[in-house]
């Protein structure tokens, strides 16, 4: 253990109140021990709940260990208690970019720009965004005194150009880039069954993308036609529990399905409130194909 | 004298007592056919019956070739309302349909019960 981590965790265990653990927690994350920084902000979350750099944090933390949906969770979070917390809109525009929804990556990005217009990590962004960089934004940001992160990213392939606001699709297999499981819980498909993006993985591993579609196509009339009958409207989801895990059903627009699975570890209800963010960025997506 | 009810008549009870259920029935999972109801005026049990069996019958072949195993409770969410499923024994489907605010997981829990006992 480093001189200063120790100096810091002594200082907590003589404070546990003191905030000391926002820096024991950023100076853990900056050595990439994660499991460490993530246990040090959580404690600190249970004695300051309603600390947005607390929040902020845990969302920079799970976002480098690329836990994307509960680093989202926790910028909206941040933002919730603090509207203008600049490490939340700059991780929030972060998020969504890698999404590759660069609409809303902007939005955010404005947004911290006018909280802080001197902060001259926002306009690199920007130009990452814009494609003015030639890199990509290869994490979420650090915290105001560090440089900013734009550094390119070594897994990822370098950012396309784009000219300022034109949106360019992702290609399928990035649909759902960004949230959890996309390439072995999540599936978008048309209404007779067919792919448009993500992939389904028994336990085993085994690859039932195709299969599973196959046997999905026709759902969506059915559901629709069983809401119909009974005047319950429209219909907004079809969740189902099995032995082995959840599966969660939504429709994204009037001519796609999205299925979401997840094994039961994961409550219904959460499982729903994930398909439901993944049906948005796949309706993102779909609208941009048009 | 009254004849005693059966029990899958007690299992309908049950399940159409929760608050916001506007009723329930059996239905034959290989034909969709209507085995026993409880339904409000109003509801077309036997259409009801046929889209329930059919939904089943999709969400079933997906979830095993995902390796999840038969589906164990399904639940259609929609505007005004719900339709929440669970397997009963000997090819049986306990079906009940609900108003948007009523207490899904106590639903879910009657019909499990009555799945349990046999319906």
């Amino acid at each position: 253990m480093s001189d200063d981590v120790k100096a810091l965790s002594a200082e907590l265990a003589g404070d546990p109140q003191s905030l000391v653990f926002l820096r024991l927690g950023e100076l853990l994350r900056q050595k990439r021990q994660f499991d460490a920084a993530s246990r040090v902000a959580i404690h600190g979350l249970e004695r300051h709940p309603h600390l947005a750099d607390a929040h902020d944090l845990l969302a920079r933390i799970l976002a480098d260990a690329h836990d994307y949906e509960r680093a989202f969770d926790e910028w909206d979070m941040t933002l919730r208690i603090a509207p203008q917390h600049i490490g939340a809109l700059k991780g929030l525009a972060f998020l969504y970019f890698k999404i590759g929804d660069l609409t809303q990556a902007e939005a955010h990005l404005q947004a911290a720009k006018d909280a802080a217009p001197d902060d001259p990590t926002i306009e690199q962004a920007f130009a990452v965004i814009r494609g003015e960089a030639g890199a990509t934004l290869a994490s979420p940001p650090s915290p105001a005194p560090t440089p900013p992160s734009l550094a390119p990213e070594p897994e990822a392939p370098p950012a396309r150009a784009r000219p300022s606001g034109a949106v360019t699709p992702l290609p399928d297999e990035r649909i759902f880039a960004g949230l959890e499981g996309a390439q072995e819980g999540l599936l978008l498909l048309d209404l007779a069954g067919l792919v448009l993006g993500g992939a389904l993985k028994t336990p085993d591993g085994t690859d039932v993308t195709d299969t599973v579609a196959a046997y999905l196509a026709g759902v969506s009339q059915e559901a629709g036609r069983a809401a119909r009958l009974l005047d319950l409207g429209a219909w907004r989801g079809l969740s189902a529990e099995g032995q082995g895990g959840h599966v969660y059903l939504a429709q994204p627009t009037s001519e796609s399905l999205l299925l979401l699975m997840r094994d039961r570890s994961l409550p219904l209800g959460r499982l729903g409130l994930l398909a439901q963010r993944a049906a948005q960025v796949a309706r993102q997506w779909l609208e941009r194909q048009r | 004298m009254s004849t005693p009810p059966s029990p899958l008549g007690r299992a309908l009870d049950l399940i159409t007592r929760v608050r916001g259920v506007r009723g329930a029935m059996v239905v034959s999972r290989a034909d969709g056919l209507v085995v026993a109801e409880q339904l409000m005026e109003g509801i077309k049990g036997g259409a009801l019956a046929a889209l329930a069996s059919s939904l089943a019958g999709r969400l079933q072949r997906a979830m095993v070739s995902a390796g999840l195993g038969p589906s164990q409770f399904w639940h259609l969410q929609c505007d005004q309302g719900a339709l929440l499923v669970v397997p009963a024994g000997e090819g049986l489907l306990l079906v009940a349909v609900t108003e948007a605010d009523v207490n899904v997981g106590l639903v879910r829990l009657e019909l499990l019960r009555a799945a349990e006992t046999g319906a």
